[in-house]
């Protein structure tokens, strides 16, 4: 059985999926809040964190952006086998989707050309969206992910090419250097995401995979889940805190991925993720849509 | 640690009695500010007749829906979401705004830096923190928008706000040069070794 997938369906999950996660934080980050807030030992810190809390009730309540920032859109695709799709247009559905959100909620387009920064007021440009391709066995499925990554976190991103002798000491010592560097300018807690390995380009992908995967999600590597499990294990020992102003709460968790990469090469990238870690998905099936997280 | 509710404008002798720390809730006119504004009000010669003396700015680009000019609307402008957004990107323009156009409050997220602290100190402002991320919170704080002005940048227009209860905001730099961001930094950078330590880390 080979399912066709109508690309209205498509375009109006894209629509939909763009205003969804807007709005609602998903159910992993909420617990990382309850999780902080237990710990939280600054009364500023303790002060940030309930406003925070307080806002995703609001957003819900008053049916509102938890943030004003709507991000540059990333939708990933994640193919299921016996799917039949022509690629070019299901890109052209996303897109559309994606415009159709931002005019008609209305949404602030937070997207413009780099060099002459004009705004066409649709959230999309040139390659933007950013839409992702991946694969899954899984039959009769297509799975559409949104991201809207917020600026505050996209800002501090880095890369290093490391070398083979410095070892994975340079590794860690790049991922707190940059939590440092950030300070309060990501809007913590964040979600620290690394990539170790791969090429450059990869490295930097892999660092925003890892930014933006679930709470309580782990490297699928053994010595990518130690390595992740050793830096959340100190992350909050750095005092930065909640929004910069101090305390315990600097991140929710340090996540990594990472890639096989070339003997002479050492690559660590850090992507970050604001505590508005806003995404959302839609499963499409021979059943219909769902919408989760 | 002292409790403001004001209503802007407010004098220099009131900016330079606040402290770190202190909280400070708004009430009266505020105005949006961002990147875009700022580079061509202070780069490109573009002037604006809003009359910002004694005011607080806000690093802000909102949403916002375009409706039928109205007592409630006066700008045709209803707001969806206002939110605050990273002010370090702005350090620069401090000190033109305050000399220029005698603002007094800078409100933001993430914190200033060394130059805008002296120019607080200079000419007598403070920087409020906001929580940022938390707008529609921040939105329920927003009465109206009462004008704007350099629209073609929009959404990086200057917008006027009319506010009711904005806040609890927390001084976070004071016009003595006090900086909790600076405190923050400073004890952070003294944790790195024992966490690179307690990393296995050999050679920091």
């Amino acid at each position: 059985m080979t399912m066709n997938i109508d690309l209205k369906v498509i375009e109006e999950a894209a629509r939909e999926l763009y205003i969804r996660a807007l709005k609602i934080l998903p159910p992993d980050i909420k617990d990382g809040f309850k999780d902080l807030s237990g710990r939280e030992t600054s009364d500023t810190g303790k002060a940030v964190l309930g406003t925070m809390i307080k806002n995703i009730t609001v957003a819900e309540d008053t049916n509102n952006l938890l943030c004003q920032d709507t991000g540059v859109p990333i939708y990933n695709v994640i193919v299921g086998s016996d799917i039949q799709f022509d690629g070019a247009e299901l890109k052209d559905a996303i897109r559309r989707g994606c415009e159709r959100a931002t005019t008609e909620h209305p949404l602030r387009s937070s997207v413009v050309h780099p060099i002459s920064r004009k705004n066409n007021h649709t959230s999309t440009g040139v390659r933007v969206p950013v839409i992702h391709f991946d694969f899954t066995d899984k039959p009769n499925e297509l799975r559409l992910e949104m991201i809207p990554k917020g600026s505050g976190s996209e800002n501090n991103s880095w890369l290093r090419m490391c070398l083979p002798a410095e070892g994975i000491d340079a590794v860690k010592t790049f991922v707190i250097d940059r939590v440092l560097e950030a300070g309060g300018k990501t809007c913590p807690p964040t979600i620290v995401g690394v990539g170790v390995g791969g090429t450059s380009d990869l490295c930097m992908h892999m660092a925003k995979m890892a930014a933006t995967r679930p709470l309580g999600s782990n490297s699928s590597d053994p010595e990518g889940r130690k390595l992740e499990e050793e830096l959340s294990a100190v992350v909050n020992k750095l005092g930065v805190g909640a929004q910069g102003l101090g305390g315990d709460s600097t991140a929710f968790a340090v996540h990594v991925e990472l890639a096989a990469t070339h003997i002479t090469m050492n690559p660590v990238a850090v992507n970050m993720q604001c505590h508005s870690a806003r995404r959302a998905s839609a499963t499409i099936t021979p059943e219909g849509v769902s919408y989760g997280f | 640690m002292a409790h403001h509710d004001i209503t802007t404008p407010v004098s220099e002798e009131t900016i330079r009695s606040w402290r770190v720390n202190d909280t400070v809730t708004l009430n009266g006119t505020l105005f949006g500010i961002r990147d875009a504004t700022q580079i061509h009000m202070f780069d490109r010669g573009r002037t604006t007749d809003f009359d910002l003396k004694g005011h607080a700015v806000i690093h802000t680009a909102p949403n916002v829906r375009k409706v039928e000019k109205s007592d409630e609307n006066p700008a045709g402008y209803a707001p969806v979401c206002i939110g605050t957004t990273t002010s370090s990107r702005m350090e620069r323009f401090t000190r033109p705004l305050m000399e220029q156009y005698g603002v007094r409050m800078i409100i933001g997220k993430g914190g200033l830096l060394e130059d805008s602290s002296k120019a607080f100190v200079d000419l007598g402002g403070v920087y409020l923190a906001i929580v940022g991320g938390t707008a529609a919170l921040e939105t329920t704080w927003v009465e109206a928008i009462e004008d704007v002005d350099l629209d073609d940048l929009n959404p990086e227009s200057l917008w006027k706000f009319r506010i009711r209860n904005f806040g609890p905001l927390l001084v976070a730099m004071d016009s003595t040069g006090n900086s909790l961001y600076s405190h923050v930094r400073e004890n952070s950078a003294n944790q790195r070794d024992a966490v690179l330590s307690a990393l296995g880390v050999a050679s920091k």
